[in-house]
């Protein structure tokens, strides 16, 4: 059998499982990263991953998984994917038990679950509070093996630029920049895998790390393919607010029993430890009795801002509310929650095990995503996608500890759908023109912003766009404040023109690659912007309080956004959404369903 | 007040790797929490020295923000550490920030520590899984090797370890601890154990693990607290054994 050459761009849990297949089937795979493998974000997820094994004898099933799943994504997902993905879980976990990943275990040796949000089974295995860290590191060690043996070329310090695709809209291969000389190169291939996860730099300040600028999926989006469901940006309801970023505190420390509460008396000003239970109110427990502390996040996150902006409870007036885990004995705490610990300890000083800790919502992941069908395909010929990057598995919300999973799902599935495509396509090779007219057209780009002369600095443009975007794209949308947004958008866009550079220099140039990224989260920005303000429903994520109620007869359907380029904007078309398993019913946490 | 406070941070910088390096000072206003990236971005955001010369945003690694990813290793007051977990307030001022100075540098605080992903392909620093397909759960292992395992894997390659040994350079061509302790974890798997020998191998002769000098710097400034030096005497034990055995079958 041939050896068919296909494209990975990006090495998080995505990228790299859709690696593994492709070397596993006899492919080679060229692997593109802005960073090192080994150092991208899926290290930063926490608590875990769901896998409905049933191993505490609960009744667990992933039946119930997959209920849960699109349950908790009030019903925006497509079903049939969900359902095999869920159905696919316990493998996933079985496998990465057999690659090494340091589990937590049962006395009996077996692996250890644990309670996650949005659900009432303990589905969520661990390797302490840094399972997306031994999950990446475990599929990291199996690309370099495959590295050794030839299989897998790394591009390490790369920049993905825009895909290869001819006149007939068939990608075949990519263009991207080598990140320390500069130069701009193509490289041809039978598949392209895109993996290159969020968008949080839209937001400004997020959990993402400093590469999910969602450009690699805005460029796409730029050259034709659809980008799907942008308006549902998930807030997760307990961040540690910082200078640089918010710094994730996972919800592992809730489903190990960590209580959310405030100080009954505005202003309070005593010490929490010496406030007494009875002027403590736990509002997620009263408001949520079934679930408690582990409700979905979006409605977490709502409550959280219901008590510090509407009913002004907010610890001593700032927006901050308490996370206690201080009535856990330190032992467990070590055993199952120490990595974020320790995170807090580091960046705030304070020891989490003898003081409440003081966090508040942060932006935390896109639902939306470039547009895949069920075999992971975008609408361009060769050009797939997997993991958060796409829309695919969690409709409006995505439950905690579903994304490891759908991301190493979804590599598992894009990776041997690319190598078949590669397999049994009769596509011809395409002209080298068709590589030179696109390397000279990002060539155009980097000459006409290196040369520019202006007055705008991109890092400033860039903390515009996150204060706006948080402001009034995130918890609490009114379509005037989007609005304004978007007209905010389309004038730091005519800014942009005006970009200067104050570095000119063609080696490891970093603020020109940021002004690259910052173009494309711009016209990225305005998807999810304009998606919001015409979607007049609640769901999910997406939260107006002028349309407070979901609309099934209106608005169960995707957001397809596709990019009209003599417009230089977005175009929004609606698709049905495949619930042909679950019939769609109400949403909510606070009575039993 | 500490709001009107100011940080000085005095930066070496360097434009490419044959360039001359240079020292710039910057002079940024104090926010609480501050940390030395968000001080990084500050002069990105202005990039205009303390002396009124304007100049270039600094070229740095980072990606997580949360001392997990490993990115932003550089030597902070002369130690080797990461920038995202250095709080101002904790640092003495002027802050001096400068590149790791065991690897080639790309540009001011970048450099180009890929040797240690290359020697973690030597020492074959894997499980070797048979494939990806349905073949049931992995090795049952008890809470207590959990427990030994799991430290080792929080390793995030940032190096630091490699930066502060006297032995790691280009005259010993030594591996290094973060290696060493890889290939205790991986020699501790039940699966992994099959390709303990040639761990074991590659880690002898030159720049194996008798370059060690026991100097212990590793285990002081590891940013994870990974039980190096121990895992370093663990297996220089197994080396050894291996070395004894290979001797009697010749």
């Amino acid at each position: 059998m041939s050896q068919p050459k296909i494209i990975v761009v990006g090495g998080g849990l995505a990228g790299l499982s859709a690696t593994i297949k492709i070397a596993e089937m006899g492919g080679h795979v060229d692997l593109f990263s802005i960073v090192p493998v080994k150092r991208s974000h899926s290290v930063c997820a926490q608590g875990g991953i769901n896998a409905a094994k049933n191993l505490k004898g609960e009744g667990d099933s992933t039946w119930q998984h997959f209920d849960d799943t699109i349950y908790g994504g009030d019903f925006l997902a497509n079903q049939p994917p969900v359902k095999t993905m869920c159905e696919a879980a316990p493998g996933v976990i079985d496998l990465l038990d057999r690659m090494g990943v340091p589990f937590n275990r049962t006395p009996e040796g077996l692996l250890d679950f644990r309670r996650f949000g949005g659900t009432l089974y303990n589905r969520t295995a661990f390797a302490g509070a840094t399972t997306g860290q031994q999950l990446l590191y475990a599929l990291d060690e199996q690309v370099r093996r495959y590295e050794a043996e030839g299989k897998v070329t790394k591009y390490e310090a790369w920049e993905f630029l825009s895909a290869v695709i001819d006149d007939q809209r068939v990608c075949h291969g990519i263009c991207a920049m080598d990140l320390r000389s500069m130069a701009v190169q193509t490289f041809p291939a039978e598949a392209v895998i895109i993996a290159t996860g969020g968008v949080g730099a839209i937001f400004g300040k997020s959990t993402n790390s400093v590469v999910c600028t969602g450009s690699a999926q805005s460029a796409l989006y730029q050259q034709g393919a659809y980008y799907a469901n942008g308006e549902f940006i998930q807030v997760h309801p307990t961040c540690i607010p910082g200078e640089d970023k918010l710094r994730l505190m996972s919800e592992s420390a809730r489903g190990e029993g960590g209580r959310v509460w405030v100080p009954k008396q505005p202003g309070d000003k005593r010490d929490p430890k010496s406030i007494p239970e009875g002027e403590r109110w736990y509002f997620l427990e009263e408001w949520y009795p079934k679930y408690g502390n582990l409700v979905p996040r979006d409605i977490a996150t709502r409550a959280i801002h219901k008590v510090v902006y509407e009913l002004h409870l907010g610890i001593d007036g700032q927006p901050m509310v308490y996370l206690d885990l201080t009535h856990i004995d330190r032992a467990t705490l070590d055993r199952k929650l120490e990595g974020i610990l320790e995170i807090y300890e580091k960046f705030v000083g304070d020891d989490p095990r003898d003081t409440p800790m003081k966090i508040f919502p942060g932006v935390h992941y896109t639902m939306g995503g470039l547009w895949v069908d069920f075999e992971q395909r975008t609408n361009i010929e060769g050009l797939y996608a997997a993991g958060e990057c796409e829309y695919q598995y969690h409709g409006a919300n995505r439950l905690g500890a579903n994304s490891l999973l759908s991301c190493i799902y979804a590599g598992f599935v894009s990776g041997p759908n690319a190598v078949n495509y590669s397999r049994n396509g009769s596509k011809s090779t395409p002209a080298q023109q068709v590589f030179d007219s696109e390397r000279k057209r990002q060539e155009e780009i980097n000459a006409h912003l290196l040369n520019n002369d202006g007055a705008e600095n991109p890092f400033l443009l860039w903390r515009e766009l996150g204060d706006t975007m948080t402001k009034n794209v995130t918890v609490i949308r009114y379509n005037k404040n989007i609005r304004e947004t978007d007209a905010k958008l389309v004038e730091l866009l005519e800014r942009y023109r005006h970009v200067n550079l104050s570095d000119r220099s063609m080696w490891a140039n970093t603020s020109f690659v940021f002004a690259r990224q910052l173009y494309n989260m711009l016209q990225l920005a305005r998807v999810i912007a304009q998606g919001a303000a015409m979607r007049d429903e609640s769901r999910g994520a997406h939260y107006k309080p002028d349309f407070p109620e979901r609309d099934d007869a209106n608005w169960l359907k995707t957001t397809k956004a596709y990019f009209a380029a003599d417009a230089d904007e977005p175009r929004f078309e609606f698709e049905q959404v495949d619930t042909s398993l679950l019939k769609p019913r109400p949403r909510r946490y606070d009575v039993a369903t | 007040m500490a709001n009107s406070k100011s940080v000085i941070l005095k930066i070496k910088r360097q434009q490419t790797p044959e360039s001359k390096p240079y020292w710039e000072e910057f002079e940024l206003s104090y926010r609480p929490g501050m940390n030395v990236t968000s001080a990084l971005m500050d002069i990105a955001a202005k990039p205009v020295t303390r002396q009124g010369k304007p100049t270039t945003p600094v070229t740095y690694d980072s990606n997580c923000l949360e001392e997990i990813c490993g990115s932003c290793a550089m030597l902070i007051n002369g130690q080797a550490k990461m920038a995202c977990s250095a709080l101002v307030a904790n640092l003495k001022q002027p802050i001096t920030l400068a590149p790791l100075t065991k690897f080639p540098i790309v540009r001011d605080l970048a450099v180009d520590r890929s040797v240690l992903f290359e020697n973690l392909k030597k020492v074959k620093a894997w499980i070797p899984v048979d494939g990806t397909y349905d073949l049931g759960s992995g090795p049952r292992q008890s809470a207590e090797m959990q427990e030994e395992a799991y430290p080792l894997s929080n390793c995030i390659s940032c190096c630091c370890c490699m930066e502060a040994c006297p032995q790691f350079n280009d005259k010993t061509g030594f591996v290094g601890a973060a290696t060493i302790a890889q290939v205790r974890l991986f020699n501790s798997h039940p699966t992994g154990s099959a390709l303990k020998t040639e761990r074991l191998k590659a880690l002898m002769g030159d720049g194996g693990i008798q370059e060690c000098g026991y100097a212990q710097n590793c285990v002081e400034i590891c940013p994870k607290e990974l039980p190096l030096t121990k895992s370093i005497a663990a297996v220089g034990g197994q080396v050894m054994w291996q070395a004894i055995k290979d001797l009697f079958r010749t």
